[in-house]
């Protein structure tokens, strides 16, 4: 172990970083002074792995108070950066190097891109004159992430690298957040410089309104008024803006019934009588039916992800949509907005509802929501003779850990059962990948969320077998930093998602769907230093979970979940929302 | 661990309400019983754009990743430092038209972008090279679509044409009585008619002062 790692390990030293100032970088160099934008933007965290190209970054980090991961894989470092900023609410940052290192990333950045995370990539480049040459551990690294990023930047030079950074940081943050990366040649990180990055600013050109236009606050005021079956739809835009409480009031205030999306989960508090959950293709029928009837839905902060929408023929058919959104570009992209808002969330919803002269009178409609909330419970069978049931898991962790406990997940089955049976209430508490649904996203965005988190917070992993075997070397990088995360597996021997719809559109031919032959995950958990467990019956649950929560380091818990579980409700794919299946028969 | 677990509950999807109502391709809604589909129309556009490197691929590859249908693209330097006009001719049904200016006006290098009114002033270049059998001939032509020889052989005559693209369709047309061997069009090029902006920001006749980046408000 170097002198450096064991500095970053050591708890006196982050315990130090609250009480001094820190020192900042003294800029000599490209490298230094890249480190210095990154303090300058209050950067204490970045997750990384190191590689030739990137080296005179990470030795320029040698002497910065920045705090250092190292992960066990690039994509690791980009998933954990994006939890980071999840949780923190402010960008995350990432290194790799040229190359391999570079499109690593690629997945996690796409991901961010995806669900509009802050996130700033910094990848190591070949010596500008050796760009184009097919060098050793050359990629276009801009050319690759053009299309998943916000922007991109190839630094042209020591003096102005810095500055550049700090463009980069900002802009990630603008606006509607999302990823950045800056492509640092060697050559350009290695010489000489003393000028100081500027204080980081978005560019120009890509400033954000955040205040709506009065004609279109006033447009969407008035139409909500008339509104007889008025609908909230709260999206992670919400979230992002930190717009829940102004949402909440809204909500509450005027007696509107609140949707969210998988990404919005949080934004209403689940267990809040007006609130129906999350919507759309595994959403609850009480939400999935109010977005049918709903003849205003005021969607806030979402773009109308297929996975929401169903097909769009049958969306929220009989509405008027309000759309409030930070980005142009998504009013009316998928679903055309009668009443665009333009802005800020928080913003626009306090504009809005100081234009409204009255709420819309809803009494009736209100009551046919929370009748559908009886109609269609949220529920799961569980009879003596089958095997442990999943969602009862979710139920148990939840049960047992405390209300705002962080939650991160793989993609398939157990996510969606993970989103379903548990009950969030506060934002920044789900933590999981929705556009992109990227397979082992979980345990790396465990440990970014672990290191954002203070330190009395939970962080639970929710995974699945298939997602967990995907990035299971992040769980080194836990033993190592000690990071307090507890793993439950639900391990149904599938790649459940699929095997599913295998059964249901494909006749039932498992084709490359069977994980029987994964390890053992409680003595792989213990191979790498952390406690692991196998858990088969009901009985076992609460005690090993407790077990489990109260070992202060990383503990996975492989739960052998019953295979033939499926996930309901289940909108088909572009099927209509409201004709939502309950069982497969129904598909 | 049977307790009173009854699983999901509730009408099938056949026994529920559904609505009426249905929305088009492009989330509209609309009436059901008379479907209506936007028909594709010509749009131009005009971006002025930092020039830095990598934005025609960057404006090219969003085109390509979004699905917009790209009839041709020109890109040249301004009177500006540092800023180049990008024009693009897109065929697209009207919200994809929309679509395409607000993801342009999302791109970091794009300092403003705007849609050309049907009254704006448009051009094309295009270098024919027919058969230089018949030089009289080809003269004539060149001359009925006030071309200008630029390369006149024994083989080959090159000629070069400049018009709106219906002149320039019609003149490939006449010319290929002559055995047309190579072409190259230019694709168009435009500016906004008399004294309005052709962008969003731009002061026309004041060349020189920077284009100010327009804040795309819906």
């Amino acid at each position: 172990m170097s002198e450096r790692t064991a500095a970053t390990t050591d708890p006196d030293a982050t315990d130090a970083d609250d009480d001094a100032a820190q020192t900042p970088t003294e800029v000599t160099s490209g490298s230094t002074a890249v480190v210095r934008a990154l303090e300058n933007a209050g950067v204490e965290t970045a997750f990384g792995v190191q590689g030739g190209a990137i080296m005179p970054i990470y030795d320029a980090l040698y002497h910065s108070d920045i705090r250092h991961v190292t992960m066990a894989h690039e994509q690791g470092a980009a998933h954990a950066a994006d939890a980071y900023g999840v949780v923190r609410g402010n960008p995350g940052v990432c290194l790799a190097t040229s190359g391999p290192g570079a499109t690593n990333l690629v997945t996690g950045i796409a991901d961010a891109n995806m669900d509009s995370d802050a996130v700033l990539a910094l990848t190591g480049q070949v010596p500008s004159d050796m760009v184009g040459s097919d060098a050793f551990q050359e990629t276009d690294t801009t050319g690759v992430t053009a299309p998943i990023t916000k922007h991109n930047y190839f630094a042209s030079s020591p003096d102005t690298v810095g500055d550049t950074v700090g463009e980069a940081f900002a802009l990630a943050a603008e606006g509607r957040p999302g990823p950045t990366l800056v492509d640092l040649p060697k050559d350009v990180s290695l010489n000489e410089t003393d000028t100081e990055p500027g204080p980081a600013q978005p560019p120009e050109t890509c400033r954000a309104r955040t205040d709506p236009a009065d004609s279109q606050v006033e447009a969407a005021a008035r139409a909500i008024e008339r509104a007889e079956k008025p609908l909230l739809l709260f999206g992670g835009g919400v979230v992002k803006a930190d717009a829940t409480e102004v949402a909440r009031q809204f909500a509450t205030e005027h007696r509107i019934p609140v949707v969210t999306t998988m990404p919005g989960i949080g934004a209403m508090p689940e267990d809040h009588e007006l609130c129906l959950s999350w919507a759309g293709m595994h959403g609850t029928g009480y939400a999935n039916m109010a977005i049918t009837h709903t003849d205003c839905l005021i969607a806030v902060g979402t773009r109308f992800d297929d996975r929401l929408t169903g097909g769009i023929d049958t969306f929220a058919p009989e509405a008027e949509v309000v759309h409030i959104d930070i980005d142009p570009a998504e009013i009316s992209k998928n679903v055309h907005a009668d009443y665009p808002v333009v802005g800020d969330a928080g913003r626009a919803i306090e504009r809005v509802d100081a234009e409204l002269d009255e709420g819309p009178d809803a009494r009736e409609w209100v009551d046919q929501c929370l009748a559908w909330k009886d109609e269609y419970p949220m529920d799961y069978a569980a009879p003596d003779n089958e095997p442990l049931k999943p969602q009862f898991v979710v139920e148990a962790l939840d049960e047992a850990t405390p209300d705002e406990t962080i939650v991160t997940s793989g993609v398939g089955q157990h996510q969606m059962w993970a989103a379903q049976y548990w009950t969030f209430t506060e934002p920044r508490r789900w933590v999981s990948s929705h556009g992109l649904g990227t397979m082992g996203y979980g345990l790396p965005a465990a440990i970014g969320a672990r290191v954002a988190a203070d330190d009395d917070e939970t962080v639970v992993c929710v995974d699945g077998d298939a997602s967990f075997l995907m990035t299971i070397q992040e769980l080194s990088v836990a033993v190592r930093e000690n990071l307090d995360i507890t793993v439950a597996i639900l391990n149904n021997e599938y790649i459940g998602m699929v095997r599913q719809w295998q059964d249901a559109f494909f006749e039932g031919r498992r084709m490359a769907a069977g994980y029987d032959w994964c390890p053992q995950f409680d003595k792989l958990a213990e191979a790498f230093g952390a406690r692991g467990w196998t858990v088969d019956s009901y009985e076992e649950v609460p005690d090993v979970i407790e077990e489990a929560l109260a070992y202060d380091g990383p503990s996975v818990i492989d739960f052998h979940v019953d295979p033939a579980e499926n996930v309901y409700p289940m909108v088909s794919s572009g099927g209509a929302n409201g004709k939502f299946a309950l069982s497969e028969d129904q598909l | 661990m049977s307790d009173n677990r009854t699983g999901l509950q509730g009408p099938a999807p056949d026994e529920r309400p559904h609505p009426d109502g249905r929305r088009n391709a492009q989330g509209i809604r609309i009436d059901p019983e008379a479907e209506s589909e936007h028909e594709p129309r010509r749009a131009v556009f005009s971006a002025i754009v930092e020039d830095e490197p990598g934005v025609l691929s960057r404006v090219a590859g969003l085109a390509a990743r979004r699905q917009f249908n790209i009839e041709s693209l020109t890109v040249g330097p301004t009177t500006v430092d540092g800023h180049s006009r990008i024009t693009m001719v897109v065929e697209e049904p009207e919200p994809g038209i929309d679509q395409i200016e607000k993801q342009l006006a999302k791109l970091k290098p794009v300092i403003s972008v705007g849609e050309l009114d049907d009254d704006a002033v448009r051009t094309e270049l295009v270098l024919l090279k027919v058969r230089g059998e018949d030089p009289d001939k080809v003269h004539a032509v060149t001359e009925m679509y006030d071309g200008r020889t630029l390369d006149a052989g024994s083989e080959t005559i090159t000629v070069q044409l400049t018009g709106d693209e219906r002149k320039i369709d019609d003149a490939v047309d006449a010319f290929r009585r002559f055995g047309i061997i190579e072409i190259a069009r230019t694709g168009q090029t435009a500016l906004a008619h008399g004294s309005k902006k052709t962008v969003p920001g731009e002061e026309p006749g004041t060349s020189g002062e920077p284009t100010k980046p327009n804040t795309n408000t819906q």
